[in-house]
């Protein structure tokens, strides 16, 4: 028999859900598609619906009806599935994007929020059925409102493909011109990636990876606004940074289990395997649920100045800590995201001129994932976006660590003004990009050679 | 049946009859409550009851009662399983 739940103990629960937004962020079923090919194409459509539907059909009421039991909020969703390039084949690019309609339609039809997997991963070469799904993002991210995209660029192990990091240059200012009437949200579903995961429950970079079982429950748990709280609640606020790290340390464990627990009950109910839980803060646009505001509480005036990267070290470090010993099984990226549009003290920071691009990179060097849902102003040519995606690149490849680009260049809007994205992706003031090209050096084409660090045999 | 235990949580401005209107509720549905106390969370009145839920099927309905008897005084009435404190506090 457990022992009796104190009364301390009870308000500090109700405290975290009530009052700091402690959430589920996101309960996310990968699938497997790949039993799903079949050379007459409507009917792979057809097969991929059903299959979807026989293992998620329940997600969104078991969720629902865990959240309520257990009074803890479950935000999002969500599934995941096979890499849709693998099942392309002899594909044209129109297919590709009837399976993209394909797949929102049971996204919409089942209730959940994203469904992520449109993707292919060209680290190191492009296959035809590869090559039409690039060719069908632009086009597949502006007509559905759910589907999530991803391309792997760059891997530690195989250096990185540099014509897909220009192809994805061009896409990306394609997609945003499609959806130029919407501030270019397309952008904001499609991710770039260096070293991606194979079981990653967080949008838009969620694939259902070839390692992985027929299905799985993987989840991502959130709670900047617990973290901040704690923080602050702490009875010497000048306390040393052994201390910030014991509170950050102590809380993420408790949101861990939490997370976990209610992972393992939707899986449980659901009939799937429980996967990963990802020790992730991912902030919302919530008061207070801002990953900038808890760097700021450690000791910075406002984000982005000088120190933002050994706080944000420190935090990362220490959330992996506490989740890595609350958790059974840590997998996804894991590690504290710092999208722009989604975290109000990131906005803020970028508004006052503390925060600017090179900044976030280089914060990117210490946590997960990368320069994620920043606006740039529309102008920026497809070359200066590759040269992004080559430079975020290059941090995951060296680094060993998961790296992305989620950028949305905004169709006739200049730096400094804000753009409207909704929901979950909140806002983002324009940032302006480097005025100098990079031109000569994507258009060389060809790979980076795999580093050093690859040759580990 | 296993033993299953929940947590009612009430939130809000201190006044009569909160602990009698709650009860009142669960006694309705035969439900005993194993412990019970009260506390103030950030200026609020805070009140915790660990009620014992074996063998009781009817939890949306008590917490659809629990809510309407919030709803009622102005407080948030709320009935979580217990597993999950558990989950958080002990190892």
């Amino acid at each position: 028999m457990t022992r009796n739940i104190g009364l301390h103990e009870m308000t500090e629960t109700i405290r975290m859900v009530q009052m700091e937004n402690l959430d589920i962020r996101t309960v996310t079923i990968g699938i497997n598609l790949r039993d799903c090919t079949d050379p007459n194409f409507e009917q792979m459509q057809e097969r991929v619906y059903e299959k979807i539907l026989q293992y998620a059909k329940d997600l969104t009421k078991v969720a629902e009806s865990v959240e309520r039991e257990y009074g803890i909020p479950i935000i999002n969703k969500r599934i995941s599935v096979t890499p849709i390039a693998e099942l392309l084949g002899q594909a044209t690019v129109e297919q590709a994007i009837a399976l993209a309609k394909t797949l929102d339609e049971a996204a919409k039809d089942l209730g959940v929020d994203f469904i992520g997997g449109y993707s292919a991963l060209v680290h190191k070469g492009v296959t035809k059925g590869e090559q039409t799904l690039i060719n069908a993002l632009p086009e597949a991210l502006s007509v559905t409102e759910r589907v999530c995209a991803s391309v792997s660029v760059a891997t530690t192990k195989t250096g990185i493909n540099m014509d897909s990091v220009q192809q994805m240059g061009k896409v990306i200012k394609e997609a945003s011109e499609k959806t130029r009437d919407q501030n270019g949200l397309a952008c904001a579903k499609l991710v770039v990636f260096a070293n991606p995961v194979e079981d990653n429950p967080f949008m838009a970079g969620a694939f259902h990876g070839t390692g992985e079982g027929e299905a799985v429950l993987n989840v991502g748990v959130s709670g900047p606004g617990v973290v901040l709280n704690a923080l602050k609640r702490h009875p010497n606020p000048n306390a040393d940074l052994g201390s910030v790290s014991s509170v950050i340390k102590n809380t993420v464990f408790k949101i861990t289990r939490a997370g976990e627990f209610l992972g393992r009950v939707v899986a449980e109910r659901i009939g799937v395997p429980f996967g990963i839980m990802d020790l992730s803060l991912a902030p919302t646009n919530a008061l207070n649920d801002s990953v900038a505001e808890i760097l700021e509480e450690i000791g910075l005036e406002r984000v982005g100045t000088h120190g933002t990267i050994a706080a944000l070290a420190l935090m990362n470090d220490a959330v992996k800590k506490g989740g890595a010993m609350a958790s059974e099984y840590v997998g996804g990226l894991s590690g504290a995201f710092i999208p722009v549009s989604e975290d109000n003290g990131m906005i803020k920071g970028v508004s006052d001129g503390a925060l600017s691009l090179s900044k976030l990179e280089a914060m990117t060097c210490v946590c997960s994932v990368g320069l994620d849902m920043i606006a740039i102003s529309g102008d920026a040519p497809a070359t200066t976006i590759a040269g992004m995606i080559a430079d975020e690149a290059a941090i995951g490849m060296i680094n060993k660590k998961t790296t992305a680009v989620r950028v949305i260049p905004v169709p006739d809007k200049e730096e400094g003004e804000i753009v409207e994205f909704g929901g979950l992706l909140g806002r983002a003031p324009v940032m302006g990009v480097n005025p100098y090209g990079s031109d000569k050096l994507i258009n060389r084409g060809g790979r980076i050679p795999a580093p050093l660090q690859a040759l580990i045999n | 049946m296993e033993n299953r235990r929940a947590i009612v949580s009430v939130i809000g401005k201190d006044q009569v009859g909160i602990i009698a209107k709650v009860t009142q509720v669960l006694a309705s549905k035969e439900i005993n409550v194993l412990d019970i106390s009260q506390t103030i969370l950030e200026e609020f009145f805070t009140m915790m009851m660990i009620i014992d839920v074996s063998d009781n099927e009817q939890l949306d309905d008590i917490r659809h009662k629990l809510q309407t008897v919030g709803d009622e005084m102005g407080l948030k009435i709320n009935l979580q399983l217990e597993d999950v404190f558990q989950a958080m506090h002990r190892i």
